[in-house]
């Protein structure tokens, strides 16, 4: 394109008529609401997958939990059916033979007396090992911490208590330095867990367990067996080698064939979190497409009302033609005019959008359920990049086939007096 | 006379609409030559290829067969582009409608075709006030054609028509919209571009204008059927 080119459409695009006020407004307002439409599912989406997700890791991500099992094979002259009960000691030995993953085990009772005052409430009792805590996002409260290293060795009576439970025994009492009683032994609790919205759990929800170190659950107790092995891989895909490989030191210290799969009921997480990515994507592109369909029906109320514009400056086209005017010098002032409706629709309906998120910013998430699991709508750059290429392509195409039709008009058919 | 001293030099131009089943033969074989400084009115009744005839000498069509040579070139073979340079620097049209853009000034319409030409704004505006003062519409520049009587319209589209210095003035019935008084004002004008030097071609079936030529090219049935000069 020459810059002669260029001057003339714009001088052309300068003098020649607009679309009479309502039909520009219509026009203008059909693009600003596709682009409402598709901004807002587009936030609606993302915020929904970000809860979802954040809801789905709020139990922790990379894990894999191991429930004992019994054999189901023969091996080196011992029977099948033989159960593995999988011991503290065990831990240890795992965490020196796979330093790239953290191990730990859990022990359990689910009906135990915890008694605050005169209030007692029956409820489940974990011990862990101290490293538990941020893999399985026990994050405590201002005020408080989870169990630590030292806990664990000298084998403390502290406990951390899930926020349901402490607020049953509490009420709007700060737990944190009070002492309580966990089958007639005084425990301190040493902090509170915040509050998530957790959708995924083995053995109950967070919010309404206490926890003790393990060293102290044995002690209290008189168990040794563990009721779950837990391995947390730091990264995602270390997790398949991670596993092969403490299976096989389980193999080895218990004497079972290592391709046996009755001896441990697994849990891997990782395979859960590739469906759950997989399924938010299909989500957001199942609202993307929507939304752009949304948008196009805009479009198509461009074009077709440029089209209407064509039709009626037909004999216009055809004098400028007679005059000498190329056909790109027809056809730029009607891709501009499309683009100019689609650019200020667009810049209303983002507006609009940008307005109602913000919005909806504003309501507490505290107190309203549904936000707790449908998330906030969120704007982010993909999904505005993604709608200005939408716009984009829409606005060229609606003003690209009217203008076209203006292009193929005959001069010679248009300048007859009728 | 050599080539380059005829404007307009059509050689067994034929004109075929293909309307889908019916093929209309409009044109059968026209040869005309217009050299500079002639005034040719073209006349025939209606549906005899006049209008077809003003398109193709227009650059508005292209012919079926033939050589078409405007000012030495051959354009019967022109792509849509370069026939619109073609229209824009060799041809000026009056049409019967005045065809003048309704939306803009006067000064505006006079104004386009030497947008179309790359004229710098400066030198478009001084062209344009002087074509508009010739046609005695120096006061009107800035009036939109809606604002002006049907004689000032045709007016200012002889102006626009001759703002790219053209070869070729091509008129289509231009008084046919006017009343006789109007329409007798602009064929004084056409007489007076013509003896400035101008050549200008007429369809019309005006005979009042047709007298006003130097020749006189009778069209029936999609050939010429005489071709004379006008009776003095």
């Amino acid at each position: 394109m020459r810059a002669r080119d260029v001057s003339v459409v714009l001088h052309l695009f300068s003098r020649s008529a607009r679309l009479q006020k309502k039909r520009a407004t219509l026009t203008i307002a059909s693009i600003a609401w596709g682009t409402v439409t598709i901004l807002l599912l587009l936030a609606f989406g993302e915020g929904l997958k970000r809860q979802l997700s954040t809801n789905e890791k709020a139990m922790g991500e990379n894990l894999a939990i191991h429930w004992p099992g019994a054999t189901s094979r023969v091996w080196k002259g011992l029977p099948e059916g033989r159960p593995i009960r999988p011991r503290i000691d065990d831990i240890e030995a795992l965490r020196e033979r796979i330093p790239e993953a953290d191990v730990w085990g859990e022990m359990r009772t689910g009906r135990t007396n915890l008694t605050y005052g005169r209030k007692t409430v029956n409820g489940q009792l974990s011990g862990v090992n101290w490293i538990y805590g941020d893999p399985r996002k026990h994050y405590p409260r201002p005020g408080g911490r989870f169990l630590n290293a030292r806990d664990e060795e000298e084998k403390r009576r502290v406990v951390f208590l899930g926020y349901e439970m402490a607020e049953d025994l509490f009420g709007k009492e700060d737990p944190v330095g009070k002492t309580l009683l966990i089958n007639n032994s005084p425990f301190t609790v040493i902090g509170v867990m915040q509050k998530k919205t957790q959708t995924s759990a083995y053995g109950g929800q967070d919010k309404n367990h206490a926890v003790i170190p393990i060293t102290t659950f044995k002690a209290v107790m008189g168990r040794d067996n563990l009721w779950v092995l837990v391995i947390h891989a730091r990264r995602s895909e270390e997790m398949e080698a991670v596993l092969a490989h403490a299976n096989e030191v389980m193999a080895a210290r218990y004497g079972y064939d290592p391709k046996d799969d009755h001896v441990w009921g697994i849990w891997n997480t990782v395979k859960g979190q590739a469906v759950g990515d997989k399924i938010r994507l299909g989500m957001e592109i199942f609202f993307g497409i929507i939304g752009a369909l949304t948008l196009v029906i805009g479009c198509v109320g461009v074009a077709n009302i440029m089209y209407a514009v064509v039709k009626e400056r037909t004999r216009e086209i055809g004098v400028k033609m007679a005059l000498g005017a190329r056909r790109g010098w027809i056809t730029g002032p009607f891709l501009l005019e499309g683009m100019l409706y689609t650019f200020v629709g667009g810049l209303a309906g983002a507006a609009i959008a940008i307005v109602i998120v913000t919005m909806l910013d504003m309501i507490p998430q505290e107190g309203a359920r549904v936000l707790q699991f449908m998330g906030k709508p969120t704007l982010s750059w993909p999904i505005g990049a993604a709608t200005v290429a939408i716009l984009g392509t829409a606005g060229l195409l609606a003003g690209y086939f009217p203008a076209r039709r203006a292009a193929a008009i005959d001069p010679a058919a248009t300048l007859r007096y009728e | 006379m050599t080539a380059q001293a005829r404007i307009i030099e059509m050689e067994g131009i034929r004109k075929v609409y293909d309307t889908g089943k019916v093929k209309v033969e409009a044109l059968k074989g026209i040869d005309l030559v217009v050299t500079p400084g002639e005034f040719v009115a073209i006349v025939g009744p209606s549906g005899s290829g006049k209008s077809t005839l003003m398109n193709l000498v227009g650059c508005l069509d292209t012919p079926t067969n033939g050589r078409y040579r405007l000012a030495g070139e051959d354009v019967s073979k022109f792509g849509r582009d370069d026939l619109a340079d073609v229209r824009n620097r060799r041809v000026g049209f009056v049409f019967q409608g005045f065809n003048l853009l309704p939306q803009i000034s006067a000064f505006e319409n006079v104004e386009m075709p030497l947008v179309f030409g790359g004229v710098s704004p400066r030198e478009r505006k001084r062209r344009v006030e002087e074509l508009l003062s010739r046609v005695g519409l120096g006061d009107r520049m800035e009036h939109k054609p809606t604002e002006l009587s049907g004689g000032q319209m045709q007016r200012v589209a002889i102006a626009r028509a001759l703002a790219m210095k053209p070869d070729v003035l091509l008129a289509d019935e231009p008084t046919g919209n006017l009343d006789s008084s109007a329409g007798g004002d602009i064929m004084e004008l056409f007489s007076e571009l013509w003896k400035q030097g101008g050549t200008v071609v007429v369809i019309t079936h005006d005979m009042t204008l047709a007298r006003r030529a130097s020749r006189i090219v009778e069209i029936h049935d999609g050939r010429i059927v005489t071709d004379k000069p006008a009776a003095a």
